[in-house]
């Protein structure tokens, strides 16, 4: 069974349709590149894949394990294991990083009938998996994204991913703001959750960010659905020659 | 974080009708009649064994009130009030000195345990000797209108601290009532606070003597019982010269139709160099989802920094009542005093809160802080009101304000209404406000972190209060971070 599958997918927003029939399958161990254009819809899928307010599915399914994932609210999905990195993590003003990150964690704990963790095994598991990507424990203090700098907002997703352990992993535009060095960082810590059972959508607008994470499957979008699949050689592809030739094949 | 994670759960099994305080407790009362009149303020008077000037001054408020109107200018609405239609005293009965807890009427224990009292306090209830060194609560437990229990005096006493029903002090401390009862809230003061000072059933008093540090919270806990009885406590605390108190008090009422009315008069005085920090949890009912029922507060707290170099501050979270009419104020009379007002004012469905404070800068080089978050949800209308004054002599007064206001959902209102008077050119006075919406993109930022869309509410709140909350003695800011997550249930459809 595929660890997600969307079949012919429709989504509108408003009165305008996104989406007109995407299809993609994605099996654990895999890593995914979706590419494409400003306005192809490849945020739009990764939205109602977390279930964000205000996208309506009119056809199509989503299933994850084989279930129904747009039946699901956005916290019992995130319970499943699906986790999006957020191209423009928020910030949330008084509550602290450290409190964030242990209410979501046993948040999702709870609700797949797991025992809370205890301070002293959080605490473990936090200081070991920011050390890794290299986050000040001053960061974990300060209230989450809270005067954070790009490349900080996007290694506290990933320190996120980390701790979660979710099987899908959904990054968003993630090297949007980052410059080289922190992008190695952020990849590096992507690299290191790579494993037989997790898949991992990388979307972006660039192939550079595939330098660092390399795809085993790489997706065209344009105009809301994926008009070409292949490799990561696609990608290079893609680089040299651009978008405009699969405007017309959409 | 097993407080918000306990909170949440809590929140799920409320709903806005299943006010959680909303039980009775069956016990015989014993009731003036009906209405008010001169003779219901000599029966009170006379329930008291009061002494004679006692009377006197009550009787004088009385006359006072019949030539006052209700204010008008909150932005509050109300149907008016029947002032002949209310019981003015009600006390439990038998009423006879406790000395243990076997004495005190099991019904009025069991009430405690359902307002789920700390665990701390119920082994002061039930003596529970607890080891040295460890810090203590004190409670003068205030059921209706009479102390049932007052506890830990005896170490008060060794420290010179005198901690009692007001109605109490009245007969066995009548040199310092005297002195100071009605001189920082005077009988003629304001519609409520004069109908108070004419009809008050009970409240607390307490004195700290000079140089006296008090050796632990004192903690009072309210609760309104009676249908129709309206509930006028009174409160005096005088800090002497370069003492300090911490006292605490916290509030629930069971649910029911009629409107209920609570008035009450919270007076502070501090000497030279003395603190008093006085905090408040208040979650009375607030009415059901049609906005029917609940509490009417309509109190006058206030603080007189009387003497050099003192302090008062005053720090609140209020969640529950129907309507707040509350302005917690310092008046800053000593030299180099100083006045903190820290407050949570959360509104949700039918709720109307008008609440804020005064700082009347007057005596030289004092200096005010103002603090105020505003949380608006459902239908509700929340207001800040505050006014900032620095008289002719107030030289080199200065004051920060900060008001910020959290919208959640659309049909609220959030309103902030400052008054700022400097008769003097050296005060100088900061005003911050701001006014926000709570965010769908920070919400779904949680929820898709796994937090449940009212976990996500209560998370996104506690962190706008945080400053707030951070003032709060640790005994209630657990409680009260609590009591935010469950007064917003509902507020995210």
């Amino acid at each position: 069974m595929p660890l997600l599958e969307v079949k012919n997918l429709q989504v509108r927003v408003e009165d305008r349709e996104i989406l007109h029939g995407l299809s993609l399958v994605v099996n654990k161990g895999e890593v995914h590149a979706i590419m494409g254009p400003n306005g192809s819809g490849k945020s739009t899928l990764s939205h109602v894949i977390a279930g964000k307010p205000g996208y309506e599915v009119t056809a199509g399914e989503v299933l994850f394990n084989g279930e129904d994932l747009l039946e699901m609210s956005p916290d019992e999905r995130a319970a499943k294991g699906v986790f999006l990195a957020f191209q423009y993590p928020v910030e949330i003003p008084g509550v602290a990083t450290m409190t964030f990150l242990r209410t979501a964690l046993n948040a999702q704990r709870k609700a797949r009938g797991e025992s809370e963790f205890s301070t002293p095994d959080f605490l473990k598991k936090v200081r070991e998996v920011a050390a890794r990507l290299n986050i000040p424990q001053d960061m974990l203090r300060r209230g989450v994204n809270v005067g954070f700098s790009g490349g900080e907002k996007k290694r506290n997703e990933i320190l996120q991913m980390a701790l979660f352990e979710p099987s899908l992993c959904i990054l968003d535009e993630m090297d949007s703001g980052l410059d080289i060095d922190a992008l190695r960082i952020a990849a590096d810590g992507v690299n290191a959750l790579r494993s037989s059972d997790r898949a991992i959508v990388v979307i972006t607008h660039y192939q550079r960010l595939l330098n660092y994470i390399v795809p085993d499957f790489v997706h065209v979008m344009s105009r809301g659905r994926v008009v070409k699949s292949g490799d990561k050689q696609l990608a290079l592809e893609l680089e040299a020659s651009g978008y405009a030739q699969f405007e017309d094949a959409a | 974080m097993a407080a918000l994670q306990e909170t949440v759960d809590r929140v799920r099994r409320v709903d806005v009708d299943q006010y959680r305080y909303g039980f009775e407790t069956v016990i015989e009362s014993d009731k003036a009649p009906k209405g008010l009149s001169e003779d219901t303020v000599r029966f009170i008077s006379a329930k008291k064994n009061e002494p004679a000037w006692m009377l006197e001054w009550r009787l004088e408020a009385y006359r006072r009130w019949l030539t006052m109107a209700e204010p008008k200018w909150a932005r509050v609405h109300y149907p008016k009030i029947n002032y002949q239609d209310l019981y003015y005293y009600s006390a439990p009965k038998p009423k006879k000195t406790v000395t243990s807890l076997d004495e005190i009427d099991p019904e009025i224990l069991k009430t405690y345990e359902k307002l789920g009292i700390p665990l701390r306090e119920v082994e002061v209830l039930e003596g529970v000797v607890r080891p040295e060194g460890e810090r203590r609560i004190a409670v003068d437990a205030v059921f209706d209108s009479v102390s049932v229990a007052t506890t830990f005096k005896e170490e008060l006493k060794k420290a010179g601290v005198i901690f009692m029903p007001i109605s109490e002090a009245i007969r066995e401390h009548p040199e310092l009532v005297k002195k100071y009862l009605g001189t920082v809230v005077p009988t003629s003061d304001n519609f409520f606070a004069t109908l108070n000072s004419a009809v008050f059933s009970d409240g607390s008093f307490v004195y700290v003597p000079p140089g006296v540090r008090c050796p632990m919270e004192l903690s009072t806990y309210f609760r309104i019982n009676e249908r129709n009885t309206g509930q006028f406590e009174r409160t005096l605390i005088i800090a002497d010269k370069g003492a300090y108190v911490s006292y605490l008090e916290g509030c629930t009422a069971p649910q029911r139709d009629e409107n209920q009315l609570h008035a009450a008069v919270v007076e502070l005085i501090t000497l030279d160099d003395a603190e008093i920090k006085y905090s408040t949890v208040q979650n009375w009912y607030p009415g059901n989802s049609e906005g029917l029922g609940g509490i009417y507060n309509f109190v006058t707290k206030r603080g007189d920094c009387r003497g050099n170099n003192s302090k008062i501050s005053w720090t609140q979270v209020e969640t529950g009542s129907a309507i707040t009419w509350k302005y917690p104020s310092c008046i800053l009379r000593g030299d180099n005093s100083r006045g903190e007002f820290y407050s949570i004012a959360i509104s949700n469905g039918h709720q109307q809160v008008d609440s804020g404070t005064k700082m009347l800068h007057l005596g030289k080089n004092t200096t005010s802080r103002i603090i105020s978050k505003g949380i608006a949800a459902g239908v509700s209308q929340n207001t800040y009101r505050g006014l900032v004054t620095a008289h002719r002599k107030a030289i080199g007064a200065r004051n920060f304000t900060a008001c910020d206001s959290l919208l959640i959902g659309d049909k609220c209102g959030a309103h902030t209404v400052p008054y700022i008077e400097a008769k003097n050119s050296s005060a100088l006075f900061e005003h911050e406000a701001t006014t926000s919406k709570i965010s769908e993109d920070v919400l779904f930022y949680c929820v898709q972190r796994g937090l449940s869309q009212e976990e996500a509410v209560g998370l996104v709140v506690n962190g706008f209060v945080k400053d707030v909350l951070q003032q709060l003695p640790m005994e209630f800011a657990v409680e009260a971070q609590k009591l935010i997550s469950i007064s917003l249930e509902g507020s995210v459809g």
